[in-house]
């Protein structure tokens, strides 16, 4: 058989490869791009050439006007963000000293203690939603920023320690032999390692993001004010009013879309590699 | 003889995690367990009635119908995202897996979905497959559907509604199982592949000899990870269909389900104590999936192995 008919053969598989994948691709991106495109137009514009890119003529952005004047999403914005933000840093930080107890100190109850904290990776919170309502209830503490903060922090935590302290455990023994050979204390020595780590700790906080900043449950049941709406509730909300204003609707979906794809582009790297780290048994 | 001090590092290390880890998230999970076993009776007084909120649950026909009816949509729900989100998430990940080239811009362009909130997803399909738009109807129209009265309306009939909404969320959720996959692949040493290829095997066989049996552990995580996932889904259906789950029900399922029972819907009031017994339900059927998971399959695996 001649080599090159074998070269053809691969020449075909590899387009194959590719047209199959950019297939597949047109199909995710096709719905967001619609959705995306229609809401720079005008509303008849939307419904008569909803597959056409605005022109001069059907440009309009009276959908955002609408938005802005219509809703809080700013103040929507800000709550996400604190919320995902304090949750994150909590996350990360208590997870990394749980993680690095786990993995450096050789104590009695080890063992339990890391089976304990791993249950929460496999069971869900929000079949605890009774009680956490009732809880948070008792505290004063239902519509406010830091019930969410508390209940995502308690949420992320569990995989937080699972990923940092295999991380810990595979830090070669040699410098922290020599820090303490120093003379140096335990909690000195950690926040010598925590920089050897940073890139896990970047890790767990892309995957973390995501539940969080996504979630309408916990907002719903125990942030529903006004003033605590994240931007997903916000969302919900706003979309269920305005059935016939569809260039706010469109205006809406892009306005909430485009800040997670933003952070999706810019953390995809840490993202991707944690996802396969936390799979990897 | 001298005791060794006691170790503070280690439980400052330890003590905020586990607090409010413990606080936040086992507590009320355990209050929520104990919860379901009393009855509120007028006065706000709790009345402890032991398993009878689940035998109501279970066998009460006001309860038991759209409890049963819920499980079976949930199941159904399952069973299409087993059978098409992770299939065709093995096959995108073998095909990223083939070293060609920009394959990190398919994967990331795939991935999207995924980290977009599903309330905007599930938005976006709704007026996507609105008659009012036309896009639907106008595809209909090319491929001679057009007066199919199921297809023209897929979210608002009881027949299609669940399927549809279950390969919306396919559609958004197939990153994960591509990502998981994906990763095991990688792993697999290139000389093996290398080895089947000079020995004339087609891609087909290297799949189904080599690469399929290394990462059948990944098959299991990904099994259990979609189960968990899909028994305790709540979003999607919400933010479509709103809290009845409509139409009908039909497209009700445990998450919607617990949240009706906790809160309560139209004219009927929340009951706390039935909704922390739905939810009690939950996490029975989801640590049932997680023990066949850990005793049936990964068992077998370890025996498989030595």
């Amino acid at each position: 058989m001649s080599g090159k008919r074998y070269r053809w053969l691969r020449v075909l598989k590899t387009g194959a490869i590719h047209a199959t994948l950019l297939a597949y691709s047109a199909l995710v991106l096709f719905p967001i791009l619609l959705i995306l495109v229609n809401s720079f137009k005008a509303q008849m514009a939307i419904f008569n050439e909803p597959l056409k890119l605005p022109t001069p003529q059907t440009f309009s952005l009276d959908g955002y006007k609408t938005l802005f004047d219509m809703a809080n999403f700013q103040h929507y914005f800000l709550n996400s963000l604190i919320v995902t933000v304090v949750s994150l840093v909590l996350i990360v930080y208590l997870g990394a000293m749980a993680g690095w107890a786990l993995a450096e100190y050789e104590f009695k109850l080890n063992t339990f203690m890391a089976i304990y904290l791993a249950l929460g990776i496999m069971v869900p919170i929000r079949l605890g939603t009774v009680g956490i309502l009732r809880l948070l209830a008792g505290w004063h503490l239902v519509n406010t920023l830091t019930a969410l903060i508390l209940v995502y922090t308690a949420m992320g935590l569990p995989l937080s320690i699972f990923i940092l302290s295999r991380f810990f455990t595979q830090l070669p023994p040699d410098f922290k032999d020599a820090a303490r050979i120093d003379g140096a204390g335990e909690y000195r020595i950690f926040t010598l390692v925590l920089p050897l780590v940073r890139p896990a700790l970047g890790t767990v906080a892309a995957i973390s993001m995501i539940p969080v900043w996504n979630d309408l449950w916990f907002p719903l049941i125990l942030a529903p004010s006004e003033k605590t709406k994240t931007v997903v509730l916000g969302a919900q909300v706003f979309l269920g009013q305005f059935l016939n204003n569809w260039q706010a609707i469109l205006a809406a979906l892009s306005l909430a879309m485009i800040p997670a794809v933003i952070l999706y582009v810019i953390f995809s790297k840490q993202l991707i590699r944690g996802l396969t780290a936390g799979a990897v048994k | 003889m001298r005791r060794k001090p006691f170790p503070w590092h280690i439980t400052v290390f330890l003590a905020p995690a586990v607090v409010i880890y413990t606080v936040i998230m086992i507590y009320p999970m355990i209050a929520s367990l104990d919860f379901s076993l009393y009855k509120t009776i007028e006065g706000g007084k709790h009345v402890f009635v032991g398993l009878g909120n689940y035998i109501t649950l279970l066998t009460d026909p006001l309860w038991s119908k759209p409890f049963w009816n819920a499980f079976r949509n949930n199941v159904i729900f399952f069973i299409i995202h087993m059978t098409l989100q992770n299939p065709i998430g093995l096959f995108l990940a073998v095909l990223l897996a083939a070293n060609i080239r920009g394959a990190w811009i398919y994967r990331t362009i795939i991935f999207t979905p995924t980290i977009l909130s599903v309330v905007l997803i599930g938005f976006a399909w709704k007026l996507i497959l609105s008659p009012t738009w036309g896009i639907w109807i106008s595809f209909l129209d090319k491929i001679g559907l057009a007066n199919n009265d199921v297809a023209i309306t897929l979210l608002g009939n009881e027949k299609s509604a669940l399927i549809t909404l279950a390969l919306i969320s396919v559609w958004q959720n197939i990153g994960i199982p591509m990502m998981l996959f994906l990763a095991a692949l990688i792993r697999i040493p290139p000389e093996l592949l290398e080895a089947a290829q000079v020995d004339g095997a087609n891609s087909w066989r290297i799949f189904w000899r080599i690469q399929f049996p290394l990462i059948i552990p990944t098959v299991g995580i990904v099994a259990i990870l979609t189960f968990i996932g899909n028994f305790n889904a709540f979003d999607l259906i919400y933010a479509v269909q709103g809290s009845l789950a409509g139409p009908s029900f039909s497209t009700d399922i445990m998450g919607t389900f617990f949240f009706r029972t906790f809160f309560g819907y139209q004219l009927r009031p929340g009951d706390p104590n039935m909704g922390a017994t739905v939810a009690g339900m939950m996490l029975l059927i989801i640590l049932i999936g997680v023990l066949i998971y850990l005793y049936g399959w990964q068992r077998r695996m370890e025996e498989v192995q030595f």
